[in-house]
Protein backbone atom coordinates (compact mmCIF):
# COMPACT_ATOMS: atom_id res chain seq x y z
CA UNK A 1 0.00 0.00 0.00
CA UNK A 2 1.30 3.48 -0.76
CA UNK A 3 0.64 6.55 1.36
CA UNK A 4 -1.73 9.07 -0.14
CA UNK A 5 -3.56 12.21 0.95
CA UNK A 6 -6.82 10.29 1.33
CA UNK A 7 -5.39 7.70 3.68
CA UNK A 8 -6.02 8.59 7.31
CA UNK A 9 -4.63 6.67 10.25
CA UNK A 10 -6.50 6.59 13.57
CA UNK A 11 -4.10 8.01 16.16
CA UNK A 12 -5.64 5.91 18.92
CA UNK A 13 -5.76 2.40 17.41
CA UNK A 14 -3.75 2.55 14.13
CA UNK A 15 -6.68 1.61 11.85
CA UNK A 16 -6.50 2.95 8.29
CA UNK A 17 -9.40 4.81 6.73
CA UNK A 18 -9.89 6.27 3.28
CA UNK A 19 -11.38 9.72 3.55
CA UNK A 20 -11.38 11.96 0.50
CA UNK A 21 -13.70 14.82 1.39
CA UNK A 22 -15.80 15.19 4.49
CA UNK A 23 -19.32 16.52 3.82
CA UNK A 24 -20.41 19.48 5.94
CA UNK A 25 -21.82 18.63 9.33
CA UNK A 26 -20.56 15.04 9.21
CA UNK A 27 -18.29 13.51 11.83
CA UNK A 28 -16.30 10.46 10.78
CA UNK A 29 -15.52 8.07 13.58
CA UNK A 30 -12.95 5.30 13.59
CA UNK A 31 -14.63 1.99 12.72
CA UNK A 32 -12.68 0.18 15.41
CA UNK A 33 -12.35 2.50 18.39
CA UNK A 34 -15.01 5.14 17.69
CA UNK A 35 -12.61 8.09 18.03
CA UNK A 36 -13.67 11.10 15.95
CA UNK A 37 -11.09 11.33 13.15
CA UNK A 38 -12.53 13.92 10.79
CA UNK A 39 -15.10 16.67 11.13
CA UNK A 40 -16.72 18.37 8.14
CA UNK A 41 -16.87 21.95 9.32
CA UNK A 42 -15.59 24.53 6.85
CA UNK A 43 -16.10 27.29 9.43
CA UNK A 44 -14.17 25.45 12.16
CA UNK A 45 -10.81 27.16 11.58
CA UNK A 46 -12.31 30.64 11.68
CA UNK A 47 -14.25 29.77 14.82
CA UNK A 48 -11.18 28.35 16.56
CA UNK A 49 -9.15 31.48 15.76
CA UNK A 50 -11.88 33.88 16.91
CA UNK A 51 -12.37 31.98 20.17
CA UNK A 52 -8.61 31.75 20.76
CA UNK A 53 -8.13 35.50 20.22
CA UNK A 54 -11.02 36.29 22.59
CA UNK A 55 -9.61 33.98 25.25
CA UNK A 56 -6.13 35.48 24.87
CA UNK A 57 -7.38 39.06 25.31
CA UNK A 58 -9.41 38.08 28.39
CA UNK A 59 -6.41 36.22 29.75
CA UNK A 60 -4.23 39.30 29.70
CA UNK A 61 -6.91 41.30 31.54
CA UNK A 62 -7.29 38.51 34.06
CA UNK A 63 -3.71 38.08 35.14
CA UNK A 64 -3.11 41.39 36.85
CA UNK A 65 -6.64 42.40 37.88
CA UNK A 66 -7.85 41.53 41.39
CA UNK A 67 -9.47 38.17 41.24
CA UNK A 68 -10.80 37.69 44.74
CA UNK A 69 -11.14 40.12 47.60
CA UNK A 70 -11.20 39.03 51.20
CA UNK A 71 -12.58 41.18 54.03
CA UNK A 72 -12.27 40.45 57.72
CA UNK A 73 -13.36 43.47 59.78
CA UNK A 74 -10.76 46.14 59.10
CA UNK A 75 -8.46 43.95 57.10
CA UNK A 76 -8.77 43.57 53.37
CA UNK A 77 -6.64 41.46 51.09
CA UNK A 78 -6.86 41.09 47.36
CA UNK A 79 -5.29 38.53 45.10
CA UNK A 80 -4.88 38.39 41.36
CA UNK A 81 -4.27 35.15 39.51
CA UNK A 82 -0.65 36.23 39.21
CA UNK A 83 -0.33 36.72 42.97
CA UNK A 84 -1.94 33.35 43.56
CA UNK A 85 0.66 31.70 41.38
CA UNK A 86 3.39 33.55 43.25
CA UNK A 87 2.05 32.55 46.66
CA UNK A 88 4.58 29.75 47.04
CA UNK A 89 7.48 31.86 45.81
CA UNK A 90 9.23 32.13 49.16
CA UNK A 91 11.54 29.47 50.50
CA UNK A 92 11.38 25.80 49.68
CA UNK A 93 8.03 26.07 47.92
CA UNK A 94 9.37 28.13 45.01
CA UNK A 95 9.25 25.28 42.45
CA UNK A 96 5.57 24.87 43.22
CA UNK A 97 5.04 28.54 42.47
CA UNK A 98 6.62 28.06 39.06
CA UNK A 99 4.45 25.01 38.41
CA UNK A 100 1.22 26.78 39.37
CA UNK A 101 2.15 29.81 37.23
CA UNK A 102 2.89 27.44 34.33
CA UNK A 103 -0.34 25.43 34.61
CA UNK A 104 -2.66 28.38 35.13
CA UNK A 105 -1.08 31.25 33.17
CA UNK A 106 1.96 30.44 31.01
CA UNK A 107 0.86 27.24 29.31
CA UNK A 108 -2.73 28.35 28.55
CA UNK A 109 -1.34 31.57 27.00
CA UNK A 110 1.37 29.71 25.09
CA UNK A 111 -1.22 27.31 23.73
CA UNK A 112 -3.54 30.11 22.57
CA UNK A 113 -0.67 31.98 20.91
CA UNK A 114 0.55 28.83 19.14
CA UNK A 115 -2.96 28.15 17.80
CA UNK A 116 -3.35 31.72 16.56
CA UNK A 117 0.08 31.62 14.92
CA UNK A 118 -0.70 28.35 13.14
CA UNK A 119 -4.31 28.95 12.14
CA UNK A 120 -4.71 32.75 12.11
CA UNK A 121 -3.55 33.27 8.51
CA UNK A 122 -5.76 30.36 7.36
CA UNK A 123 -8.86 32.01 8.76
CA UNK A 124 -8.29 35.03 6.51
CA UNK A 125 -7.35 32.85 3.52
CA UNK A 126 -3.63 33.56 3.56
CA UNK A 127 -0.57 31.33 3.33
CA UNK A 128 0.46 29.91 6.72
CA UNK A 129 3.29 31.60 8.62
CA UNK A 130 6.66 29.85 8.88
CA UNK A 131 6.71 27.33 11.72
CA UNK A 132 2.94 26.83 11.55
CA UNK A 133 3.30 23.03 11.75
CA UNK A 134 5.56 23.29 14.79
CA UNK A 135 3.15 25.70 16.50
CA UNK A 136 0.20 23.39 15.87
CA UNK A 137 2.08 20.42 17.28
CA UNK A 138 3.04 22.49 20.31
CA UNK A 139 -0.59 23.49 20.90
CA UNK A 140 -1.62 19.84 20.88
CA UNK A 141 1.21 18.80 23.24
CA UNK A 142 0.35 21.55 25.72
CA UNK A 143 -3.33 20.62 25.88
CA UNK A 144 -3.28 18.40 28.99
CA UNK A 145 -0.98 20.79 30.86
CA UNK A 146 -3.14 23.90 30.49
CA UNK A 147 -5.27 23.71 33.63
CA UNK A 148 -7.27 26.94 33.81
CA UNK A 149 -10.58 25.09 34.26
CA UNK A 150 -9.21 23.04 37.14
CA UNK A 151 -8.05 26.23 38.81
CA UNK A 152 -11.65 27.51 38.65
CA UNK A 153 -12.91 24.51 40.60
CA UNK A 154 -10.09 25.17 43.07
CA UNK A 155 -11.45 28.69 43.52
CA UNK A 156 -14.90 27.32 44.34
CA UNK A 157 -13.45 25.02 46.98
CA UNK A 158 -11.38 27.85 48.48
CA UNK A 159 -14.51 30.01 48.72
CA UNK A 160 -16.25 27.40 50.84
CA UNK A 161 -13.20 26.97 53.08
CA UNK A 162 -13.02 30.70 53.75
CA UNK A 163 -16.73 31.29 54.14
CA UNK A 164 -16.74 31.68 57.91
CA UNK A 165 -13.33 33.31 58.22
CA UNK A 166 -14.11 36.37 56.14
CA UNK A 167 -16.36 37.92 53.51
CA UNK A 168 -15.37 37.21 49.95
CA UNK A 169 -15.97 39.27 46.85
CA UNK A 170 -15.28 38.23 43.32
CA UNK A 171 -13.46 40.80 41.22
CA UNK A 172 -13.97 41.45 37.48
CA UNK A 173 -11.09 39.13 36.68
CA UNK A 174 -13.01 36.26 38.22
CA UNK A 175 -15.76 36.47 35.61
CA UNK A 176 -13.31 36.98 32.76
CA UNK A 177 -11.45 33.88 33.87
CA UNK A 178 -14.71 31.92 34.04
CA UNK A 179 -15.50 32.93 30.45
CA UNK A 180 -12.04 31.85 29.28
CA UNK A 181 -12.74 28.39 30.63
CA UNK A 182 -16.04 28.18 28.73
CA UNK A 183 -14.54 29.64 25.52
CA UNK A 184 -11.63 27.19 25.59
CA UNK A 185 -14.00 24.26 26.07
CA UNK A 186 -16.10 25.33 23.05
CA UNK A 187 -12.96 25.88 20.99
CA UNK A 188 -11.62 22.40 21.69
CA UNK A 189 -14.83 20.74 20.48
CA UNK A 190 -14.19 22.35 17.08
CA UNK A 191 -10.80 20.73 16.67
CA UNK A 192 -10.14 17.56 14.71
CA UNK A 193 -6.54 16.66 13.91
CA UNK A 194 -7.20 15.43 10.40
CA UNK A 195 -9.36 18.37 9.39
CA UNK A 196 -7.00 21.02 10.76
CA UNK A 197 -3.88 19.49 9.23
CA UNK A 198 -5.61 19.07 5.87
CA UNK A 199 -6.60 22.74 6.01
CA UNK A 200 -2.99 23.68 6.77
CA UNK A 201 -1.78 21.56 3.81
CA UNK A 202 -4.26 23.18 1.47
CA UNK A 203 -3.31 26.67 2.65
CA UNK A 204 0.41 25.97 2.16
CA UNK A 205 -0.25 25.08 -1.48
CA UNK A 206 -1.99 28.39 -2.07
CA UNK B 1 -23.38 -1.86 16.15
CA UNK B 2 -21.25 -4.78 17.18
CA UNK B 3 -17.51 -4.35 17.04
CA UNK B 4 -16.56 -7.91 16.13
CA UNK B 5 -17.25 -7.63 12.38
CA UNK B 6 -15.28 -4.43 12.18
CA UNK B 7 -12.46 -5.77 14.24
CA UNK B 8 -11.60 -8.39 11.65
CA UNK B 9 -12.14 -5.93 8.81
CA UNK B 10 -9.93 -3.24 10.36
CA UNK B 11 -6.63 -2.86 8.52
CA UNK B 12 -3.96 -1.24 10.63
CA UNK B 13 -1.23 0.97 9.29
CA UNK B 14 1.33 -1.50 10.62
CA UNK B 15 -0.09 -4.53 8.78
CA UNK B 16 -0.28 -2.42 5.62
CA UNK B 17 3.45 -1.67 5.90
CA UNK B 18 2.80 1.93 6.86
CA UNK B 19 3.22 4.10 9.89
CA UNK B 20 0.60 6.61 10.93
CA UNK B 21 1.34 9.97 12.52
CA UNK B 22 -0.37 10.36 15.88
CA UNK B 23 -0.26 14.14 15.61
CA UNK B 24 -1.73 14.79 12.16
CA UNK B 25 -3.09 11.33 11.12
CA UNK B 26 -0.99 11.19 7.91
CA UNK B 27 0.51 7.87 6.85
CA UNK B 28 4.08 7.29 5.64
CA UNK B 29 6.00 4.15 4.59
CA UNK B 30 7.13 2.01 7.53
CA UNK B 31 10.58 3.10 8.69
CA UNK B 32 10.05 6.81 8.04
CA UNK B 33 11.36 8.70 11.06
CA UNK B 34 9.83 12.15 10.76
CA UNK B 35 6.33 12.93 9.52
CA UNK B 36 6.55 14.82 6.20
CA UNK B 37 3.44 16.83 7.06
CA UNK B 38 3.89 17.97 10.66
CA UNK B 39 7.48 17.04 11.47
CA UNK B 40 6.46 14.83 14.39
CA UNK B 41 8.44 11.73 15.30
CA UNK B 42 6.97 8.55 13.84
CA UNK B 43 6.90 5.17 15.55
CA UNK B 44 4.75 2.28 14.47
CA UNK B 45 4.63 1.19 18.12
CA UNK B 46 6.36 2.78 21.05
CA UNK B 47 8.52 -0.19 22.07
CA UNK B 48 9.66 1.31 25.36
CA UNK B 49 6.12 2.43 26.20
CA UNK B 50 5.57 0.03 29.09
CA UNK B 51 8.97 0.70 30.65
CA UNK B 52 8.19 4.41 30.68
CA UNK B 53 4.70 3.77 32.05
CA UNK B 54 6.09 1.76 34.98
CA UNK B 55 8.95 4.18 35.68
CA UNK B 56 6.64 7.21 35.93
CA UNK B 57 4.05 5.15 37.79
CA UNK B 58 6.58 4.19 40.46
CA UNK B 59 7.78 7.76 40.98
CA UNK B 60 4.14 8.89 41.14
CA UNK B 61 3.33 6.37 43.88
CA UNK B 62 6.51 7.30 45.76
CA UNK B 63 5.45 10.95 45.94
CA UNK B 64 1.84 10.13 46.75
CA UNK B 65 2.78 8.60 50.10
CA UNK B 66 4.46 11.67 51.70
CA UNK B 67 1.71 13.77 50.11
CA UNK B 68 -0.75 12.03 52.43
CA UNK B 69 1.45 11.86 55.52
CA UNK B 70 2.71 15.45 55.74
CA UNK B 71 0.58 18.58 56.15
CA UNK B 72 -0.82 20.26 53.07
CA UNK B 73 -1.84 23.49 54.82
CA UNK B 74 -0.53 25.19 57.95
CA UNK B 75 -3.07 27.66 59.35
CA UNK B 76 -2.04 30.13 62.03
CA UNK B 77 -4.76 32.10 63.79
CA UNK B 78 -4.25 34.15 66.97
CA UNK B 79 -2.12 31.99 69.23
CA UNK B 80 -3.07 28.78 67.47
CA UNK B 81 -1.50 26.74 64.75
CA UNK B 82 -3.22 23.97 62.84
CA UNK B 83 -1.80 21.53 60.31
CA UNK B 84 -4.04 19.82 57.80
CA UNK B 85 -3.24 16.81 55.68
CA UNK B 86 -5.20 16.05 52.51
CA UNK B 87 -7.69 13.85 54.33
CA UNK B 88 -7.71 16.28 57.29
CA UNK B 89 -8.77 19.06 54.95
CA UNK B 90 -11.66 16.95 53.68
CA UNK B 91 -12.77 16.18 57.25
CA UNK B 92 -12.66 19.88 58.08
CA UNK B 93 -14.89 20.69 55.11
CA UNK B 94 -17.50 18.25 56.43
CA UNK B 95 -17.43 20.18 59.75
CA UNK B 96 -18.64 23.22 57.84
CA UNK B 97 -21.42 21.06 56.48
CA UNK B 98 -19.99 21.46 52.99
CA UNK B 99 -20.54 17.84 52.02
CA UNK B 100 -20.61 18.46 48.27
CA UNK B 101 -17.30 20.27 48.24
CA UNK B 102 -15.78 17.74 50.64
CA UNK B 103 -16.83 15.02 48.22
CA UNK B 104 -15.21 16.85 45.27
CA UNK B 105 -11.91 17.27 47.12
CA UNK B 106 -11.96 13.68 48.39
CA UNK B 107 -12.68 12.44 44.87
CA UNK B 108 -9.95 14.59 43.28
CA UNK B 109 -7.26 13.98 45.90
CA UNK B 110 -7.86 10.39 47.00
CA UNK B 111 -10.17 8.46 44.66
CA UNK B 112 -8.70 9.71 41.38
CA UNK B 113 -5.00 9.20 42.26
CA UNK B 114 -5.54 5.76 43.80
CA UNK B 115 -7.91 4.72 41.02
CA UNK B 116 -5.37 5.91 38.47
CA UNK B 117 -2.52 3.90 39.97
CA UNK B 118 -4.67 0.78 39.87
CA UNK B 119 -6.04 1.41 36.36
CA UNK B 120 -2.68 2.21 34.75
CA UNK B 121 -1.06 -0.78 36.45
CA UNK B 122 -3.90 -3.02 35.26
CA UNK B 123 -3.67 -1.78 31.64
CA UNK B 124 0.11 -2.11 31.53
CA UNK B 125 -0.08 -5.69 32.86
CA UNK B 126 -2.82 -6.75 30.45
CA UNK B 127 -1.37 -5.57 27.12
CA UNK B 128 1.93 -7.39 27.69
CA UNK B 129 0.57 -10.70 26.47
CA UNK B 130 -2.41 -12.01 24.48
CA UNK B 131 -5.58 -11.25 26.39
CA UNK B 132 -9.28 -11.90 26.03
CA UNK B 133 -10.50 -8.50 27.20
CA UNK B 134 -12.77 -6.40 25.01
CA UNK B 135 -10.50 -3.68 23.55
CA UNK B 136 -13.39 -1.20 23.64
CA UNK B 137 -13.56 -1.54 27.42
CA UNK B 138 -9.81 -1.17 27.87
CA UNK B 139 -9.81 1.93 25.68
CA UNK B 140 -12.64 3.47 27.69
CA UNK B 141 -10.71 2.83 30.88
CA UNK B 142 -7.61 4.41 29.36
CA UNK B 143 -9.50 7.45 28.09
CA UNK B 144 -11.13 8.03 31.48
CA UNK B 145 -7.76 7.74 33.23
CA UNK B 146 -6.11 10.12 30.77
CA UNK B 147 -8.90 12.68 30.97
CA UNK B 148 -9.52 12.68 34.69
CA UNK B 149 -5.93 12.63 35.98
CA UNK B 150 -5.34 16.37 35.64
CA UNK B 151 -8.29 17.13 37.91
CA UNK B 152 -6.31 15.90 40.90
CA UNK B 153 -4.50 19.21 40.75
CA UNK B 154 -7.54 20.92 42.40
CA UNK B 155 -6.15 20.63 45.92
CA UNK B 156 -2.82 22.18 44.97
CA UNK B 157 -4.65 25.17 43.48
CA UNK B 158 -6.85 25.46 46.58
CA UNK B 159 -3.72 25.68 48.71
CA UNK B 160 -2.25 28.34 46.39
CA UNK B 161 -5.42 30.45 46.52
CA UNK B 162 -5.72 30.19 50.30
CA UNK B 163 -2.07 31.11 50.81
CA UNK B 164 -2.38 34.13 48.51
CA UNK B 165 -5.60 35.39 50.09
CA UNK B 166 -5.26 34.75 53.79
CA UNK B 167 -2.43 37.02 54.86
CA UNK B 168 -3.90 39.12 57.69
CA UNK B 169 -0.51 39.52 59.32
CA UNK B 170 -1.16 38.89 63.03
CA UNK B 171 -4.74 37.69 62.80
CA UNK B 172 -4.43 34.76 60.50
CA UNK B 173 -2.09 33.36 57.92
CA UNK B 174 -2.00 30.21 55.85
CA UNK B 175 1.18 28.57 54.63
CA UNK B 176 1.70 25.63 52.30
CA UNK B 177 3.04 22.39 53.71
CA UNK B 178 5.56 20.06 52.09
CA UNK B 179 2.72 17.71 51.03
CA UNK B 180 1.55 20.29 48.49
CA UNK B 181 4.81 19.86 46.56
CA UNK B 182 4.75 16.06 46.85
CA UNK B 183 1.14 15.91 45.71
CA UNK B 184 1.72 18.19 42.70
CA UNK B 185 4.71 16.07 41.66
CA UNK B 186 2.71 12.87 42.10
CA UNK B 187 -0.04 14.20 39.81
CA UNK B 188 2.48 15.27 37.16
CA UNK B 189 4.28 11.90 37.21
CA UNK B 190 1.04 9.91 36.96
CA UNK B 191 -0.04 12.10 34.03
CA UNK B 192 3.28 11.30 32.34
CA UNK B 193 2.76 7.62 33.11
CA UNK B 194 -0.67 7.63 31.47
CA UNK B 195 0.65 9.55 28.46
CA UNK B 196 3.49 7.06 27.95
CA UNK B 197 0.98 4.27 27.42
CA UNK B 198 0.64 3.46 23.71
CA UNK B 199 -3.10 2.90 23.19
CA UNK B 200 -2.46 1.10 19.89
CA UNK B 201 -1.06 -1.81 21.88
CA UNK B 202 -4.52 -2.52 23.28
CA UNK B 203 -5.41 -4.09 19.94
CA UNK B 204 -2.05 -5.67 19.04
CA UNK B 205 -2.39 -8.74 21.21
CA UNK B 206 -6.00 -9.20 20.07
CA UNK B 207 -4.69 -9.32 16.51
CA UNK B 208 -2.19 -11.99 17.50
CA UNK B 209 -4.94 -14.06 19.11
CA UNK B 210 -7.15 -13.82 16.03
CA UNK B 211 -4.29 -14.78 13.72
CA UNK B 212 -3.26 -17.75 15.84
CA UNK B 213 -6.88 -18.86 16.03
CA UNK B 214 -7.21 -18.79 12.24
CA UNK B 215 -4.22 -20.97 11.60
ZN1 LIG C 1 -9.33 3.97 16.02
ZN1 LIG D 1 2.31 14.16 11.23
Amino acid sequence: MTPSDDLVCCPVCDTLHEIATVPDGIRYRCVRCNTVIAVGQPEAILRIVVLAVTALVLMIIVIFYPFLELRNGVFTSRASVFETAMSFSQGAMAPLSIAVAAFVIVLPIARLMALIWALGPLSVERKPLPGAALALRLAETLKPWAMAEIFMVGVAVALVKLADLATLNMGPAFWSFASIVVITAIKDTQMSKHSIWTALDTAARR
Amino acid sequence: MDGSGHRRAALTARTAGLVGCRQCTRVSPLGTELCPRCGGRLESRDETSLQKVWAWWLVGVMFYIPANVYPMLITRTVGRSQEDTIVGGVVELTHYGAWGVAAIVFFASVMIPVGKFIAIGYLAMIVRKPHGHKPGHLLHLYEVVEWIGRWSMIDVFVVAILVALVQFELLASINPGIAAVCFALSVVFTMLSAMSFDSRRIWDEIETVTKEGAE
